[in-house]
């Protein structure tokens, strides 16, 4: 019998492919990653067989399961902070400079306009554990304060003024714009297991506004229809 | 591994270049892969691959004053559901009490589930109208009989049909918003055009309650 011999270096294992899938998965992940966004509640939205994405330019009102409300919109710097201004300007408030720089950074809010300075001056981890322990009852909504209303009209009119511009840039820059893409669109973020009581309240401000047109955030479920039987 | 290059011959060593070394250069690539794989397992944990998706829902518009109901309005092919936490009662038509002026026997309140064997049958039932004509373009639509453009018109058509089904929700103070969503979400799916969410009455919030017994 021929023996075999071991080789006496310690073997060298060839790592070139592996090194090559595992840059091309990290390409991959790294250009495909939408980043989650920090909001300050997490909410478990319900489930429907609805494939439409959520539009780009949003006002999200969110209702978190103890019926809180909570307002976000997307949008610059500039618009959130001109909106906020509208805010203490009829609430008769005075911001400094950082909270407003503050409150821009920020994705969503719940907070009445007098917790206004103190929320903004919190930092990002602090904030949060302040709504989660119930620091705030979220945005004021019934009928004697109802700041809520005040948000979106506010938040309606900047997002609208912006959305003017864009579409004249872009108009000026030869595209074809579709008009509705530049205004802002509504849209309700509810807990499934909230009340929906909750939910008809900010439904209902949204409504006497004349903004009839509601999108529900939901999870992708599959559609019945096309499973095979 | 690395191995010194024998001499060449004389010319070279006259112009004291040394030769390159024969063979693969090996290079660790320990590091490299343990970062590669570290940014890789970061990426995978941190990206949400699917953008939320939104259902909408077009409310209609508040009226400005209040409006008088004359009792002649008619109430053609609609169903109404009642919603409560995780029960869903419904009835066909108007709602009768007693005493009503058309002598009709008052409205008793059926119960259905939201399995697949509940509501989704239950509608699939009444919306027949729609559903059938919806497959009769879908085939016309996948024969190339129709354009696009044409079926969409089409089906828009034969959902605000006056014989199509016709939804209002209703909902109780313990209706939950999974509830609203999924009942909205079973009737995008049996292709019900008008949907209406109202508010409930104080006689079919007294009969939920009956039946709920909460």
């Amino acid at each position: 019998m021929a023996k075999i011999s071991k080789p006496k270096s310690s073997p060298t294992v060839d790592m070139t492919p592996m090194v090559d899938l595992a840059f091309l998965l990290v390409t991959f992940f790294m250009l495909s990653a939408s980043f989650r966004t920090d909001e300050v509640v997490q909410v478990d939205t319900p489930s429907s067989i609805s494939d439409k994405i959520i539009p780009e330019n949003v006002i999200m009102v969110t209702v978190d399961p103890k019926g809180r409300i909570f307002y976000g919109m997307s949008g610059n710097d500039t618009l959130k902070t001109v909106v906020l201004s509208s805010m203490a300007d009829k609430y008769k408030l005075k911001l400094t400079k950082e909270q407003y720089s503050e409150f821009a950074k920020l994705t969503d809010f719940g907070c009445s306009m007098s917790e206004m300075p103190a929320y903004l001056d919190m930092g990002k981890e602090e904030r949060k554990t302040f709504v989660e322990q119930g620091g705030t009852k979220g945005i004021p909504a019934d009928s004697s304060n109802n700041q809520l209303k005040d948000w979106i009209h506010f938040g309606n009119i900047a997002s609208l003024a912006s959305g003017e511009k864009a579409y004249t840039k872009a108009k000026e820059a030869g595209a074809n714009p579709e008009v509705n893409d530049f205004k802002p669109k509504f849209v309700l973020k509810v807990d499934g297991k909230a009340a929906y009581v909750y939910a008809k309240h900010v439904i209902d401000v949204f409504r006497d506004l004349n903004l009839n047109n509601l999108n529900f955030v939901t999870s992708l479920e599959q559609d019945p229809r096309q499973t095979p039987e | 591994m690395a191995q010194m290059a024998d001499d060449g011959g004389g010319q070279e060593k006259g112009k004291g270049k040394k030769r390159a070394k024969k063979g693969m250069p090996h290079v660790d690539m320990t590091p490299m892969v343990d970062l590669a794989f570290l940014l890789l397992t970061f990426f995978v944990l941190t990206s949400t691959f699917s953008k939320p998706k939104v259902m909408s829902l077009v409310y209609p518009a508040k009226p400005k004053g209040p409006v008088e109901l004359d009792g002649t309005t008619q109430i053609n092919n609609a169903v109404t559901f009642l919603l409560s936490d995780d029960r869903i009662f419904y009835y066909e038509g108007a709602f009768y009490t007693d005493g009503n002026a058309k002598g009709a026997p008052n409205t008793v309140l059926l119960e259905t589930d939201f399995s697949a064997g509940g509501i989704r049958k239950l509608l699939t039932n009444m919306n027949r109208f729609v559903l059938e004509k919806k497959a009769g373009y879908d085939s016309e639509l996948n024969s190339k009989q129709i354009a696009d453009t044409t079926y969409l018109r089409k089906v828009r058509e034969a959902k605000a049909d006056i014989k199509a089904l016709k939804v209002l929700i209703k909902t109780d103070d313990i209706a939950t918003c999974k509830n609203f969503i999924d009942l909205i979400d079973e009737l995008k799916i049996a292709d019900i055009g008008v949907i209406a969410p109202v508010d409930i009455m104080q006689s079919e919030l007294e009969l939920v309650k009956a039946k709920t017994g909460k």
